[in-house]
């Protein structure tokens, strides 16, 4: 069972290379089970999102 | 008669086209500046870019276009000043600026959420893309980032190196490579999540 320091680790670098599949099926099982994860997740989704647009935001 | 006329007009548009690069400059000397984190590099790049883009005949239909576009030389731009100052020796880079347990403090000793410190939910973050002052404190984060995790950061992130190259331009191991850019995530989430999703200063 992975905890959620190694989930953070795997989520992140999960957005620079493709996982193994142990690896892959864990931390889905992982953010199934833990909100806390699952809002870092989104955050380091956003953090990427964020980065496209800057600084082009038309400000 | 028909021709002069259409040539004013294009000259006009001309002008204005001008006019929206010059008033970029700003924006575009912040973001090579933290890029580079070198002035005179930053300058450089910039003036290339500007350069570049008044040379060019195209038009556009707004300055959000406009600015889109001309971040896009400017990145390339970038991307070629790292890669010449790769090529010189002796260019391997620190990659221990932040500490290996920086973000143990988050964690119980079983590596499971403090419960303080479990990442919230930022409901529709994108909203704050519209605001100003979200761009303001997006940029300050990064700015507080050591230098070489926001240079890598910024090149994965921003100029769209995958970590492959990353590895290559800087001579670091992949490794090295994934573990800062994941300590870069974790500080600059750390970051925003002080200074704007659940600070009072927002909106303030």
């Amino acid at each position: 069972m992975l905890n959620c320091k190694q989930a953070a680790a795997l989520m992140s670098q999960e957005m620079d290379k493709e996982l193994g599949l142990t690896q892959k099926m864990g931390l889905r099982f992982h953010l199934m089970m833990c909100s806390g994860c699952r809002n870092l997740n989104k955050q380091m989704e956003f953090l990427r999102q964020s980065c496209r647009k800057f600084p082009s935001q038309d400000s | 008669m028909k021709n002069d006329l259409i040539a004013s007009q294009n000259s006009q548009d001309r002008k204005n086209v001008d006019a929206e690069l010059a008033s970029l400059r700003g924006d575009l000397l912040k973001f090579a500046r933290l890029q580079l984190r070198d002035d005179a590099a930053a300058e450089d790049a910039v003036q290339e870019a500007l350069a570049a883009a008044l040379s060019n005949q195209k038009t556009f239909g707004n300055r959000a276009q406009l600015k889109t576009w001309v971040i896009g030389i400017l990145k390339n731009k970038i991307i070629d000043i790292i890669r010449e100052r790769a090529r010189s020796p002796g260019t391997s880079i620190a990659v221990d600026e932040i500490p290996e347990d920086a973000y143990d403090d988050l964690f119980k000793e079983n590596g499971h959420w403090q419960e303080d410190n479990r990442p919230s939910n930022w409901g529709t973050p994108e909203d704050s893309f519209s605001n100003r002052q979200f761009w303001q404190v997006f940029e300050i984060c990064l700015t507080r980032l050591p230098e070489n995790t926001a240079r890598i950061f910024m090149m994965r992130e921003m100029l769209g190196f995958d970590t492959e190259e990353i590895c290559k331009e800087l001579a670091i191991s992949s490794t090295n490579c994934w573990v800062v850019l994941h300590r870069a995530r974790m500080g600059l989430r750390l970051c925003l999540d002080e200074k704007w999703f659940n600070s009072e200063n927002r909106d303030a």
